[in-house]
């Protein structure tokens, strides 16, 4: 692995301010926005656990996955801006590139689940180390599809449309996957499990007692990261292709 | 044999809706390792489509490409390629000295980092970060990413585009003194100036063709051509057109336009034999002219 490179992706993801702000301070705002109002809640929606709790879990969520699709508007934009080209006259390989890619996104994501740990703390939310790092360690594995999918919508779309891309994907993403209510039967439920997020939620409630993946789980979250993976691949190469 | 660049039979076309537009219409070049060559012509003359098929940027409706004896790819992924593309911004949030060590991160056995900083002059604005610089500077940097990797071939498309006179011939200085440690080197351009003063061999083309290819001085007397105006009354025109230089003789009520192969010559003895002659006007003729001159004398003769 060429660690100058790695380090110089790391450095600018922590220079670009917006990105930081975006990704970071996003679900932070949401979660006071959402969490802080119905912070006497101890039952929510029937679920068992309080507000702030079933909040912190859920944005937990939201926020790494935000933070790993965040991706796909750095690619995007570099793509536009012609750095690619110049990158493709190097012997730097794809395999290389990406990788740094996704480690900046692993980074902004634990440092997103950090720092709504801290904001729950603040709400009252009391959770067990190890069962944050229970937590954290399935999501980290959750967001494997998701890094595959920013790569993929990153050479799929131009700069300027990107944003609104991964923003409207999110959204729905989030809403089917759960981080708002939950989900416990009917239509969205069952095309819900059908999708990764709704799993990376499933992965965020294990700090709260939830069973964690199942054999479902881990089937989906498998295929989706197979599906995007080869996606990704063929978007990246028609990119680049050498000749 | 290792051989240097050599392109054989290179066509290519741009799709736009449903008109096709060749960009390059059946061309040969083969450069010799160490040689300097400029690469000639006005805007769309096809110097762009041709540099990126030589980087593997672009496939080629037809023809080879070969570099060193090998493909593209290979000679790139050799880390063995410098390149200054046209366009291409610089990646942001980095400083200039941070963006050169990633680039020299990424290749076999590059140059010193601080060194290229000092030889491309932008050891001043090293720890400036890239979305600060003027356009000038950001020539400069990315000159310096395409010396970095140390490469046995050096492709600049239009380096100096955006640079000012001064900046312009402290860019060329350098690119000849790297240029001299053995390097094979391939530039575009469209200022006649640049590839006279810095290329060994000038490629002329013109509408994605091979007009000319040969020594900067023969290029030079094909369309360097001048013109000397001169308000100067009451003259044959079958005098002026005797002078030594002249190669055409136009006349507007009292001013006259001598168009030159030598306009060195042609002026000394204008003067020479006619005193009289004032307003005196020296302009070298636009490249696209000549272009096109060249090209239309080209098909009638064809």
């Amino acid at each position: 692995m060429n660690r100058t490179y790695v380090r110089c992706e790391l450095l600018r993801t922590v220079r670009n301010r917006r990105y930081v702000v975006f990704a970071l301070g996003f679900p932070i705002v949401l979660y006071f926005l959402i969490a802080g109002p119905n912070k006497n809640e101890d039952n929510l929606a029937g679920s068992g656990l309080s507000a702030p709790l079933y909040y912190m879990v859920g944005l937990a969520s939201f926020g790494a996955m935000n933070a790993m699709l965040a991706i796909a508007g750095r690619i995007a934009t570099e793509r536009t801006a012609g750095w690619n080209r110049q990158l493709r006259l190097t012997p730097l390989t794809g395999r290389d590139y990406f990788r740094a890619k996704i480690l900046t996104g692993y980074m902004t994501a634990v440092a997103a689940l950090l720092l709504l740990f801290v904001a729950g703390s603040a709400l009252g939310v009391r959770l067990d180390t190890g069962d944050w790092l229970k937590m954290t360690g399935l999501i980290l594995v959750g967001l494997v599809p998701f890094g595959a999918l920013a790569i993929w919508l990153g050479h799929l779309v131009t700069a300027d449309a990107v944003g609104p891309a991964v923003g409207g994907l999110v959204a729905v993403l989030a809403v089917l996957g759960g981080v708002w209510f939950p989900l416990k039967s009917g239509a969205l439920y069952h095309i819900g499990r059908a999708l990764p997020s709704y799993w990376l939620v499933q992965a965020s409630h294990v700090a709260v007692g939830g069973q964690g993946w199942g054999k479902t789980g881990w089937l989906v979250v498998a295929g989706w990261s197979i599906a995007l993976s080869i996606l990704a691949r063929r978007a990246y190469q028609r990119d680049t292709a050498r000749v | 044999m290792a051989g240097g660049i050599e392109l054989r039979g290179l066509v290519k076309s741009y799709r736009t809706g449903d008109t096709v537009v060749p960009a390059v219409r059946g061309i040969d070049i083969s450069i010799e390792p160490r040689e300097t060559v400029a690469l000639l012509g006005p805007n769309g003359a096809g110097k762009s489509t041709t540099i990126d098929a030589i980087l593997g940027l672009t496939k080629p409706d037809e023809g080879t490409v070969s570099l060193f004896g090998q493909e593209p790819s290979a000679v790139i992924e050799g880390g063995r390629v410098g390149a200054m593309l046209q366009t291409g911004a610089l990646l942001r949030d980095l400083t200039v000295r941070e963006l050169v060590q990633m680039m020299a991160s990424l290749f076999p056995s590059p140059l010193d980092v601080e060194d290229v900083l000092e030889l491309t002059g932008t050891g001043a604005i090293a720890s400036q970060l890239t979305q600060k610089l003027s356009g000038g500077q950001t020539q400069r940097v990315r000159f310096a990413l395409a010396v970095v990797p140390d490469p046995e071939l050096l492709v600049l498309d239009e380096p100096t585009v955006g640079m000012d006179v001064e900046a312009r011939h402290a860019f060329w200085t350098t690119m000849r003194d790297f240029a001299e440690r053995g390097r094979t080197v391939l530039f575009a351009t469209h200022y006649l100036e640049e590839a006279d003063a810095y290329a060994d061999r000038i490629v002329l083309m013109a509408r994605g063709s091979i007009v000319a290819d040969g020594p900067p001085t023969e290029i030079k007397a094909m369309v360097g051509s001048r013109t000397i105006r001169a308000t100067l009354p009451n003259v044959p025109t079958s005098e002026l057109e005797r002078l030594p230089g002249v190669t055409a003789v136009e006349l507007h009520g009292e001013s006259v336009v001598l168009v030159c192969s030598d306009s060195d010559r042609a002026i000394r003895a204008l003067l020479e034999r006619f005193p009289a002659a004032r307003d005196l006007e020296i302009t070298g003729a636009g490249l696209e002219q000549a272009f096109l001159q060249l090209t239309g004398e080209e098909q009638l003769a064809a």
